[in-house]
């Protein structure tokens, strides 16, 4: 293998200034720059989401409901739930920080196929227009799990166009997946043996693989049931011979692995963050690595735990109950693990590592959880209650989200060359901690008393446990606006970063802050395995 | 571009290290391909196990003898474009643009075919599964094979825009054979097309016993 | 404000014991988690002084040991929770019967004395009552939160779902599946009474017929008696004695005429036919109303085997 020396012209300049044009950055194939576009996209988004969120929230104060019609209401918490499933969580962190840092990582000048990346954004762009088209002239109202019938027979809203919004965007997921894996299997540098890799190359690698293999599946999910809204072809309404049932076992073998889409990259951000901020090497890094992909194998293998109650059989239900358990325990080694790793550390608090702690606190809960809504009998009262709705939200909120902030505030200086004022950082990591609590834990309890999921109005027996709830969003939802206001106040006043102001060990951090367009001067050479950092001694006496 | 000269995008070490890159890329691309007809196909299976007379029904109003004679085109088809990616590895771009062509000439063949021949005479004796005058309508085997008919619509129609994103594909070869872009040290593009090529063969060999030859035992 | 949730089936106080499990074990998993994050923090943080020691080389007897551990921890609950839910899933034989049939945005109960009510079951205290249930339109979902119990209500097939109340008195009744703009207004009631007091309630709100004599007079207007009433002119399967056993098939297999089966056989006459029979029976798909397959069925259930004698 040769090493390619790039001009040194070409290096002076950081990949943010190097070109300016609205062309330059709408047309390039640079995976920084891509990782931007693909930022601020899914930001908005994520805004899109919360607001619709918000308005639930709010209806949800009163036992009669705020909002005067009910369809609203249905509509406000199927655009929550697209939105930010497809338009969000699922990308987030492999499009944004995956985008910008696995070609780092690797020791790479960029992905394998810079062109599919940007038409993988572009398809993401073009998928979220239509999804928001079909929100502003009117909105879908049938959950965004689009169960048919109701959502090809009895139905007014604007399925058909929601669901090609979600289609089109299953196309950029694909691509993206399937860039990440090339990648990772052909450019990594010299000596990057794959023991070597950073864990968070072997969490998107097992997403990767999730992503290239599920969503295909939606896709044609999806087509059909497309089809059968427009022609009545029977493929899922009894009423014209077909079963809905079927329906959902494609459409949960697509979700289900797509929350471990959501989940693992998360993994993968927290194994980079404690390290770093404990000085020290991964606790049982193999088992960590392996387990990622382990999640992803056995996440194709579950997806019947979501229709314990659906009328598939029996016995189909008690072997998804076993597998369901059976995913739990790479994540349970995972989360011990990252608690071995803070034994006998050198913890230091910065805002990343708070987000870290916060993580593992609240993505364990959210795992506990399921085992509650893995126990077949346990289920049964559980399921489509507020109980899975706060299960989840651990696992994707408190998980996923926290961990997509963690990394952003742990690579901001890398992507943007400023540091994000530290007080601002860690205020925001503890606000969100408390009013995420607040908001969902409540939730845990509501479930259990038996409140059905996805209603407008509720008996005024639970509106205590509501208030509540509303209450600890209105915190949650300061908590998520402060960094979109200082984490923009430091692109322009922030202090200078420099190329490594953790002192991690990734390959990442040894090109400038921000990185030349070409990445990396010359080649990398990779001897070390990852978070190699120096003896404890002179650890000791930095600090 | 001389015949020596291999070039490569700067993200790569070498010509040897895109080329196989770019296989990479196009096997994995086929795999999303296998799950996504692979959903369909077994939709189309769990269907028929639930109403076998209307399938069965439904695939005796087939044409057996397009359809055989498509699977001998694609087949053809699949070979005179491997033949071309051997005349391209010995840097003979006139014949590859050559086999490229009859590809193309046989692709269209096989939609003239399917769409031109087989879809209008379906129409004709309305077997168009969601219209009102259904041949099947008020038999009994009404809903089999009004079911058969959605996925066979589906299947080819699906199908059909795989070829036709081929053809464009086996065009856009032939058309770079033409400018002689390709010579021993650099025929990947004509293998990744060549592997996507074949891909919609191997789709038509599942569809092909599906629709005319399963019902019809 | 209520934090509790009355149990009140035989089956509630079971799962109550297993959610109680179920948290001790994530309060005591989730102590230990935050208990050593947080022992970790202030003893190994940057500035303390503490001797950290030398490092553990080899860390795959740890990996292992709590790989075992919760391995078998999640074993364990997840035979109790099959175990529980299988049980949950089989009614008992001389389980009271009573028809559910959802719609949007109502259910209706069908008792079968032929008492006719809407969004609300009355049941007996301590006898197990299994519900039949199918929907007019799309998913809907039955579920009593007091009981512990849940089940969808498909459209086009019947699901089951029973349970025997141990306490009278009235319980929430929701629909779990999200069935469109009214989803929250599809509550209802299960009233819980004593033997004496549910006796009078079923004599009060008595109508003229059974369902059984109700199934009668439509298996007369709908024509059913013409060939399976044994003295038509086309030869079509007794259905005296049918419910229940077994009926062998055209394509070799064998299958128990259940509720299911004496529905598909209305509707989807030639999806299973009877061995030796000629498939000439007209689907039904369509023509009858929920309402009235319920009583149909009830009918074909209530009629004797013959005597062979």
């Amino acid at each position: 293998m040769s090493t390619t020396v790039v001009e040194a012209a070409e290096l002076e300049k950081s990949y943010l200034v190097d070109k300016s044009t609205v062309a330059s950055w709408l047309l390039t194939t640079d995976h920084k720059r891509i990782a931007i576009l693909y930022l601020g996209s899914i930001t908005f988004f994520f805004f899109i989401g919360g607001i619709a969120a918000a308005a639930v929230r709010l209806n949800l104060l009163v036992p009669e409901g705020l909002i005067p019609s009910a369809e609203t209401y249905n509509r406000l918490f199927t655009t929550h739930g697209v939105i930010m499933v497809w338009f969000f969580l699922v990308p987030a962190v492999p499009v944004s920080l995956g985008n910008f840092v696995v070609p780092l990582m690797l020791g790479a000048r960029d992905l394998a196929f810079p062109k599919l990346n940007l038409i993988s954004w572009y398809l993401f762009i073009i998928g979220g227009i239509i999804e928001l088209y079909a929100l502003f002239i009117g909105g879908v109202d049938t959950g965004w799990t689009f169960y048919p019938p109701m959502s090809t027979s009895f139905n007014q809203s604007h399925v058909v166009l929601a669901v090609i919004g979600v289609f089109v965007s299953g196309f950029s997921s694909i691509a993206t997946g399937l860039n990440f894996i090339v990648t990772i299997h052909r450019l990594r540098a010299p000596g990057m043996t794959w023991y070597k890799m950073p864990i968070f190359l072997w969490s998107l690698y097992s997403t990767s693989v999730i992503l290239v293999l599920a969503t295909p599946v939606l896709a044609i999910t999806l087509l059909l049931l497309g089809f059968e809204r427009i022609f009545r072809i029977g493929v899922f309404d009894p009423a014209i011979g077909g079963d809905p049932i079927l329906f959902q076992h494609m459409f949960w073998f697509y979700s289900h692995p797509a929350v471990y889409i959501m989940i693992l990259p998360g993994f993968g951000v927290i194994s980079e963050i404690i390290p770093v901020f404990c000085r020290r090497r991964l606790f049982g890094y193999k088992f960590v690595a392996w387990c990622s992909v382990s999640i992803a194998v056995i996440s194709f293998f579950v997806w019947g735990h979501h229709m314990f109650v659906s009328g598939q059989s029996l016995y189909a239900s008690v072997v998804f109950s076993l597998l369901s358990y059976a995913v739990a325990v790479p994540s349970a080694i995972k989360v011990f693990n990252w608690i071995g790793t803070m034994h006998k550390g050198f913890i230091r608090f910065d805002a990343p590592m708070l987000y870290a702690l916060g993580f593992v606190g609240l993505f364990t809960i959210g795992g506990l959880t399921g085992l509650f809504v893995a126990a077949l009998a346990a289920d049964v009262h559980l399921t489509q209650t507020y109980f899975v709705v706060a299960h989840f939200h651990y696992v994707m909120v408190g998980g996923m989200v926290t961990a997509f902030f963690g990394g952003l505030h742990y690579w901001w200086p890398k992507i943007t060359g400023r540091m994000y004022p530290e007080m601002w950082g860690r205020a925001a990591a503890l606000i969100i901690f408390i009013g995420f609590n607040v908001t969902f834990a409540p939730q845990f309890l509501l479930g259990y008393l038996g409140m059905p999921r996805r209603y407008h109005s509720y008996p005024p027996d639970f509106q205590v446990l509501n208030v509540l709830s509303s209450a600890g969003a209105t915190i949650l939802a300061a908590g998520y606006l402060l960094p979109l206001g200082y984490l923009t106040w430091s692109l322009f006043r922030g202090e200078r970063a420099p190329a490594n102001p953790w002192g991690a060990t990734g390959l990442e951090w040894q090109t400038p802050s921000p990185p030349p367009a070409k990445n990396f001067a010359t080649t990398p050479v990779v001897t070390e395995p990852p978070y190699t950092f120096p003896p404890p001694e002179l650890v000791q006496n930095r600090v | 571009m001389s015949d020596t000269y291999a070039p490569h995008e700067f993200q790569y070490s070498s010509a040897e290290h895109q080329a196989g890159t770019a296989l990479a890329g196009m096997w994995l691309f086929l795999a999303t391909e296998v799950l996504f007809f692979g959903g369909l196909f077994l939709t189309w299976i769990y269907a028929r196990s639930q109403n076998l007379a209307g399938f069965d029904a439904g695939a005796r109003e087939t044409e057996l003898w397009i359809g055989t004679l498509n699977t001998g085109i694609l087949l053809t088809s699949s070979f005179v474009y491997s033949t071309g990616l051997a005349f391209a590895r010995v840097g003979n771009n006139r014949r590859l643009m050559q086999c490229c062509f009859a590809a193309i000439g046989l692709g269209l063949a096989f939609l003239a075919l399917k769409f031109g021949l087989e879809w209008s005479g379906d129409f004709d004796k309305h077997l168009w599964p969601v219209g009102p005058d259904f041949k099947f309508a008020g038999e009994p085997t009404e809903g089999g094979a009004r079911l058969f008919y959605v996925f066979y619509f589906i299947g080819t129609g699906l199908h059909g825009v795989h070829m036709v994103g081929g053809i464009v594909l086996v065009a856009m070869i032939a058309w770079r054979a033409r400018r002689r872009e390709f010579s021993p040290l650099y025929v990947t593009p004509v293998e990744v097309v060549g592997m996507y090529w074949s891909f919609v063969d191997i789709i038509w060999i599942i569809l092909y016993p599906l629709i005319y030859l399963i019902g019809r035992s | 404000m209520r934090l509790w949730l009355p149990a009140a089936s035989s089956m509630s106080h079971e799962v109550d014991y297993l959610l109680i499990a179920l948290t001790l074990i994530a309060g005591a998993v989730l102590a230990l988690v935050f208990g050593l994050m947080l022992l970790f923090v202030f003893k190994y943080r940057a500035g303390s002084k503490v001797d950290r020691g030398a490092l553990a080389k080899k860390t795959w007897r740890l990996e292992s040991a709590w790989t075992a551990a919760t391995l078998l921890v999640f074993f364990a609950l997840f035979i109790w929770g099959a175990n529980l839910y299988l049980r949950l899933s089989q009614p008992p034989a001389d389980a009271l019967t009573v028809y559910i049939v959802a719609k949007q945005w109502m259910w209706k109960a069908e008792h079968v004395g032929g008492q006719r009510e809407i969004n609300a079951v009355h049941v007996p205290v301590g006898r197990p009552v299994q519900l039949v249930m199918t929907s007019e339109d799309v998913i809907h979902d039955f579920a009593v939160p007091a009981f512990r119990v849940k089940h969808d209500v498909l459209p086009g097939r019947y699901d089951v779902l029973w349970f025997r109340a141990d306490r009278p008195g009235t319980y929430d009744l929701f629909c779990t599946r999200f069935c469109g703009t009214d989803h929250a207004h599809m509550t209802g009631k299960i009233v819980v009474m004593e033997g004496p007091q549910y006796q009078q309630w079923l004599e009060q709100n008595g109508t003229s017929g059974t369902l059984v004599a109700d199934g009668k007079v439509l298996f007369m207007r709908y024509g059913c008696n013409g060939c399976h009433g044994g003295h038509g002119t086309v030869r079509a399967p007794s259905l005296n004695g049918v419910y229940g056993s077994p009926v062998p098939l055209s394509d070799g297999t064998t299958v128990i005429a259940d509720d299911r089966y004496l529905r598909d056989s209305i509707l989807m006459p030639r999806s299973q036919v009877v061995a030796s029979f000629a498939p000439v029976m007209p689907s039904f798909a369509g023509q009858i109303s929920e309402e009235d397959l319920i009583k149909l069925i009830a009918y074909i259930k209530s009629l004797a085997p013959e005597n062979h004698s």
